[in-house]
């Protein structure tokens, strides 16, 4: 029924369309060349498309709108229809599970065991009551975009601004598209937030935030409702501090050298070749990085640990600090790149000017000149490695330990959040909701360094231009 | 003189403050500042005549015998296959001003970047012909490109200060050369630089304050400072006015005219005005080729070439 609804709609659009453009191209195709006046205000398409606009946006939001409100009413109306005696006996989790039961029976599916006649008899009024609504959905949308037809074709003329109208149309498309982007991002927010005062609700913030030990499943077992200091994040987030640091004291060194070799060495085929390469690392699927974590660096690193002596573990924070090192080197090199080129030549040259030597100038003028861009793309390669997953679930440890030694295992938030969430959990216990707890910690810690960066970025656009 | 009250184009404003500066030198006061710095006391006789712009025909000499800092001959310069300079032979005398002259894209430019080697930096950029500074050849091994550059120092056309502290800005040369043993020397160094271009008592209260938050005259002077400050012996101005209003410009004239008694100064213009108040020689430059060179006075008065009197006059540029 919805993929007829939108062909009929497209039907009638294409169909609005033809009635603004037919008449008003013949009606152009009759004027004089050069006359001044009598001339058709828009061309014709413009009055096409806005009968078009007219007729597909509000039907089609209608039944957007139709389709979201749908589910919810027929639950209503399927509820009230039941009979009474049972449903005083059923809690509100029960009524839920005997509307899904009553779905499931809709679909054609079997359920384990007898259902009871008044849940089939429920099940086949919900078929029917479906396809009313279908066809309801149908006539009215088609209804709507016969109306908006009629409508705008009654405002079409020669005088008619059409083309100033589809622009405010257009204007509003692009403002709707932009609208999703900031609506999901405070959806996301708002769902962490619940979802972490629930937990919140069960542990104490302050145990949260500063307790030194983690230990999830501990409360799980003991069906405890707050395990006494097992939902300390702190040494969890030491561990994505850890691999962080390790990351970014790999990647900014190498990441910032070879963009300086690129903007201020290599010669433009060197860097026609390269560049494009370098940045290609960035499209690898961090799923491959962890392997190369997993299977080659920490095997490596434990035989070269046990040759001289050092008790590295299989899954040390080294591995995977070091493997996620080399996925940041490109967000650095890029955007060190991108600095370094938009210090003036003027800047170069009045050092050289003064006798200063290459290297001299990159130094003391260029790397300084640049250090803004520079360290917004250090920020962001920062909070890349905070909220970085793949990896670290691949090659870092499970187990909390608070330590700062790179040669032991440590896990991550991010680690924490995945393993809290695997398999079937309720999601009303402190263990799943201390997912959502940890989530927002990150969310608020990459956001911030976000704003920082844009803030130098910013500040520093605003120095050259 | 340097600071003549009657040079060409001087404001009154500043023929009043130059009067003054004048006075105060010859009646032996006010040396602690500025003054002391810029006005070397009594003027020697020469120095008056060169100062001179306008009326005494003795200075149209040929002024370019042995006293030479700078000896072209038969400079080619190319880019990639392009060549825009043509066999360019152009004497430069020291502790004067020469100004090169013509319309945009003649090569000025060009040729006063082959001096201090500037052009290396251009990948596709070719030198021929023998540049000598003090009689040695520059574009020879003998000379590191990075020490002739301390050497001969260079001003641009849109200042450039670095974005340091105005104290960091002119310290800048001495530390990579390592002039100054230690700390006080070094202020020193600072000090004097800024004197000599006239912006000591205008930032001296804010020496750390970032370069680039002064005006852009200030910045233009900031530019010539961290240049002295290098101990140079030829200054090269590319243009050192020209994104500058008149008021900052006049300064910066002013300032060369000074300059010039100490350094071999060699500066680019657009503005003929701006070439016959400051230079004593004048070299115009058409479509690569030097086409005349003389004293500022009779270039400008009498110029042997019909090309360059239509430029001057205005026929073409």
């Amino acid at each position: 029924m919805l993929t007829i609804t939108v062909l009929a709609i497209a039907v009638v659009a294409a169909a609005g369309f033809w009635l603004g453009y037919g008449p008003m191209r013949r009606m152009e195709l009759l004027q004089e060349p050069g006359a001044r006046t009598e001339r058709l205000h828009s061309r014709p398409v413009y009055h096409g498309l806005f009968i078009a606009a007219w007729v597909g946006i509000p039907s089609l939001l209608l039944v957007v709108l139709w389709l979201m409100m749908q589910g919810s009413v027929l639950d209503w109306l399927l509820l009230n229809s039941l009979p009474a005696d049972e449903l005083a006996r059923l809690s509100d989790d029960q009524k839920q599970v005997l509307l899904n039961e009553i779905r499931t029976l809709a679909q054609g599916n079997q359920l384990p065991g007898e259902p009871a006649a008044y849940v089939l008899e429920a099940a086949e009024r919900l078929n029917r009551w479906r396809i009313t609504a279908g066809w309801a959905m149908f006539v009215s949308a088609l209804s709507l975009a016969l109306a908006g037809m009629a409508l705008a074709r009654r405002r079409i003329s020669r005088f008619f601004r059409a083309r100033q109208a589809v622009e405010r149309v257009m204007d509003g498309i692009m403002l709707a598209c932009a609208g999703v982007a900031v609506f999901t991002t405070v959806g996301i927010i708002i769902s962490l937030l619940f979802e972490a005062l629930r937990f919140f609700a069960k542990v104490p913030v302050t145990e949260f935030l500063f307790g030194l030990r983690w230990e999830p499943q501990i409360a799980m077992r003991a069906d405890q409702v707050a395990g006494s200091g097992a939902f300390g994040m702190i040494p969890v987030f030491t561990g994505t501090l850890l691999i962080s640091a390790i990351a970014l004291a790999i990647s900014v060194p190498i990441g910032l050298l070879s963009a300086i070799y690129l903007v201020e060495y290599s010669s433009s085929r060197f860097r026609a070749f390269v560049k494009p390469l370098l940045e290609f690392l960035a499209g690898i699927p961090t799923v491959v990085y962890g392997f190369f974590a997993v299977l080659t660096v920490a095997p490596a690193l434990k035989a070269f640990g046990e040759a001289i002596g050092l008790p590295v573990a299989p899954n040390s924070a080294l591995a995977a600090g070091s493997v996620m090192g080399i996925m940041l080197i490109p967000f650095i090199s890029s955007l060190s790149d991108d600095a370094l080129a938009a210090v003036p030549m003027a800047l170069r040259e009045g050092s050289i000017g003064l006798g200063a030597t290459k290297a001299e100038t990159i130094r003391r003028v260029l790397v300084p000149a640049a250090l803004p861009g520079i360290m917004a793309g250090v920020l962001l390669a920062a909070s890349r490695a905070i909220g970085e997953t793949m990896i670290v679930v691949m090659a870092a440890g499970i187990i909390a330990t608070l330590t700062l030694n790179p040669f032991e295992a440590v896990t991550t938030v991010t680690v924490q959040i995945v393993s809290l969430l695997i398999g079937d959990t309720a999601f009303d216990n402190p263990k799943t909701l201390a997912a959502f707890a940890l989530g927002l910690v990150l969310f608020l810690v990459t956001l911030g360094l976000n704003v920082l960066s844009m803030h130098i970025v910013k500040k520093y656009r605003e120095q050259y231009d | 003189m340097s600071t003549e009250p009657n040079a060409t184009g001087m404001k009154p404003l500043e023929a009043a403050e130059a009067e003054e500066a004048m006075r105060e030198v010859l009646a032996g006061e006010g040396v602690a500042d500025a003054a002391s710095e810029l006005a070397p006391g009594v003027p020697e006789p020469e120095t008056l005549a060169e100062g001179q712009m306008e009326g005494d025909p003795a200075v149209a000499e040929p002024a370019c015998n042995q006293d030479c800092k700078i000896i072209t001959r038969h400079v080619n310069v190319f880019y990639g296959d392009k060549q825009a300079i043509f066999d360019v032979s152009l004497d430069i005398p020291d502790r004067a001003v020469m100004a090169l002259i013509g319309p945009s894209g003649c090569g000025k430019s060009t040729f006063l970047r082959c001096l201090n080697r500037m052009n290396d930096i251009i990948d596709i950029c070719r030198v021929e012909g023998d540049i000598r500074l003090e009689g040695v050849d520059i574009y020879s091994g003998e000379i590191d490109p990075v020490l002739l550059r301390a050497r001969v120092g260079m001003v641009f056309q849109k200042p450039n200060p670095f974005p340091k502290s105005i104290y960091e800005n002119v310290a800048y040369g001495p530390r990579i050369h390592g002039l100054a043993k230690d700390r006080t020397e070094l202020d020193e160094i600072v000090e004097t630089s800024l004197r000599k271009a006239a912006l000591w008592d205008e930032v001296k209260d804010r020496l750390h304050a970032p370069g680039t938050g002064l005006s852009g005259g200030q910045q233009q002077r900031l530019c010539i400072a961290r240049a002295i400050a290098t101990r140079p012996e030829v200054i090269l101005m590319d243009e050192p006015a020209s994104a500058l209003d008149p008021i900052a410009t006049a300064r910066i004239e002013e300032l060369i005219d000074e300059l010039k008694q100490n350094y071999c100064i060699v500066i680019v213009t657009h503005s003929m005005q701006q070439a016959a108040r400051v230079s004593d020689r004048t070299a115009f430059f058409h479509l690569g080729r030097l086409v005349e060179e003389g004293p500022t006075e009779q270039v400008f008065t009498n110029p042997r070439e019909k090309r360059t009197q239509d430029y001057i006059t205005g026929r073409f540029g």
